[in-house]
């Protein structure tokens, strides 16, 4: 691969050295990590056995995550799809398609988390902001993907239907979504999976949802109660993620 | 009812797919283009509806100039022009009647399409035309489900209802078997006479536009090279038209 023999084994020797310094700096202590894992002990200790007996509150977390999760997947494909349409070079002229390209791009930009701090400021706690954070963060997401699905649609049938005199609106709703329409119903399914992931994690910085009731319990010691929201959270993505399957498969 | 005149295309890549083509056709024609691949018939046919755009001569349909037309005034002169398409072109996801209900969006406000809201004198005529076609019944089956054959002819009904003054048809039988491909010639030629309308129609398989043609053009390398009648179109005309392919066919005994 090189053109001479040592460089190779000096390259090696040099990511070597590089990593070692890393670690050294970052202080990673084989030491701390023993201490860690003994302490990690204790609180699996003390997470053991689960406690199920605050469940209204549980419950209370888990439905608002739930709730926060389904609204924010509707709008997102609602405000997604024309976003998408935008995006989409083979059906959106020029100009539009560069700002359709660039909505995009400044959705996908942040990490949920981030848009939730800021969210939380504007519009203060509570799972307004939670449903706001997954919106603005999915449908950048969602819009990108269903973009390129459109982008890669049979252009005859589009090409039949213009020809049959239609207009921009019935090219698209004729031609272009019942391409694409079996995508659609997937993403938005897969968008919902990950949204009740996601909203069960924002909580922590005040957006809503099962995340703020499972960050009290940790910061106040009360692991068996930490233990059975993960539980809990657990079983939902899982659920999730089967009725995901589920719908994507039917829909084919 | 048709007047091309002029007709100049050259595609971005520097192919000149059509160099000045004139041709007519008649209130009642059924005019057949045959050519080597590449002799530019598809452009021919699209440029009429402009699919795709020429760069320079006039289209007349029945003394309408196309080729000036803003979008609007374009899709109503769409309306009267019924293209049917080599590779069927239907919706695969949608059914049978909603591909063909597609031939009406021309005259349909969106918001009701949208609904499948269609008038029932649209509905009946749909009906109808499936029946003639030999689709009767097949109405609610997907797209994706039916055979070449059965696909074409929904692409033969979707033209028809849009009640074109002309059938634009390119290349109608290259995806299909030999039989299959005679009975929808044979179908296409029998409606046009019966709805009285001309049809421009491309075509590969020379036997074939022989078999059905009133009129044939032949077009080799964006010129019309050769005008005439099936009796006409006898070897030397062959030649001119496909010239080197044909030769190469030659020694194999094929006779066009």
């Amino acid at each position: 691969m090189f053109a001479y023999g040592w460089v190779g084994p000096a390259l090696w020797a040099a990511l070597g050295a590089f990593l070692v310094w890393n670690a050294v700096n970052l202080e990673v202590d084989a030491a701390r990590i023993q201490r860690g894992l003994a302490r990690a002990g204790t609180v699996f200790a003390r997470a053991f056995p689960p406690d199920f007996q605050r469940w209204p509150l549980l419950l209370e977390g888990i439905v608002e995550s739930i709730q926060m999760a389904t609204l924010s997947t509707a709008l997102g494909a609602v405000l997604g799809v024309p976003v998408a349409i935008m995006a989409a070079r083979n059906v959106a002229p020029r100009p539009v398609y560069v700002l359709g390209r660039g909505v995009v791009t400044l959705g996908r930009t942040f990490h949920e988390i981030i848009v939730a701090i800021i969210l939380v400021k504007a519009v203060g706690f509570g799972p307004l902001a939670g449903m706001l954070t997954l919106t603005v963060n999915s449908f950048g997401f969602f819009s990108k993907l269903l973009a390129e699905q459109i982008e890669q649609i049979d252009r005859g049938q589009v090409e039949a239907v213009r020809a049959t005199g239609a207009g921009r609106g019935g090219v698209l709703l004729f031609g272009v979504l019942p391409q694409v329409l079996p995508r659609v119903v997937g993403l938005t399914v897969y968008q919902w999976d990950i949204h009740l992931r996601q909203s069960t994690i924002i909580g922590i910085v005040g957006a809503g949802g099962i995340g703020t009731t499972l960050y009290n319990s940790f910061s106040r010691y009360d692991y068996d109660f930490t233990l059975a929201i993960l539980l809990v959270i657990i079983a939902i993505v899982c659920v999730g993620e089967w009725v995901s399957a589920w719908t994507r498969r039917r829909v084919q | 009812m048709l007047e091309v005149s002029g007709l100049t295309k050259r595609y971005p890549t520097g192919d000149e797919a059509l160099r000045g083509i004139s041709l007519a056709v008649g209130a009642h024609d059924l005019v057949f283009v045959i050519g080597p691949s590449g002799a530019g018939k598809s452009t021919l046919i699209r440029c009429v509806n402009r699919l795709v755009e020429p760069d320079a001569g006039s289209v007349k349909l029945d003394g309408v100039e196309i080729t000036t037309l803003a979008p609007g005034p374009l899709r109503h002169a769409r309306r009267q022009m019924g293209m049917i398409f080599q590779e069927f072109n239907l919706v695969e996801r949608l059914t049978v009647m909603e591909n063909v209900l597609t031939g009406r969006l021309g005259y349909v406000p969106l918001w009701s399409a949208w609904r499948r809201r269609f008038p029932p004198e649209d509905i009946a005529i749909a009906f109808a035309t499936l029946r003639r076609v030999g689709l009767e019944g097949m109405e609610n089956k997907r797209a994706d489900a039916l055979s070449g054959g059965q696909r074409q002819r929904v692409g033969i009904a979707r033209a028809l209802v849009q009640r074109p003054k002309i059938l634009l048809v390119d290349e109608p039988t290259s995806s299909l078997d030999p039989k299959t491909s005679a009975a929808v010639m044979a179908l296409i030629t029998e409606l046009a006479a019966e709805e009285r309308i001309p049809a421009l129609i491309n075509i590969h398989d020379v036997p074939l536009a022989r078999r059905f043609a009133q009129r044939i053009i032949g077009l080799h390398a964006g010129h019309i090279v050769f005008e005439g009648t099936p009796a006409t179109l006898d070897g030397r005309a062959l030649d001119t038209i496909y010239g080197a392919a044909l030769a190469e066919l030659e020694p194999a005994g094929v006779r066009l």
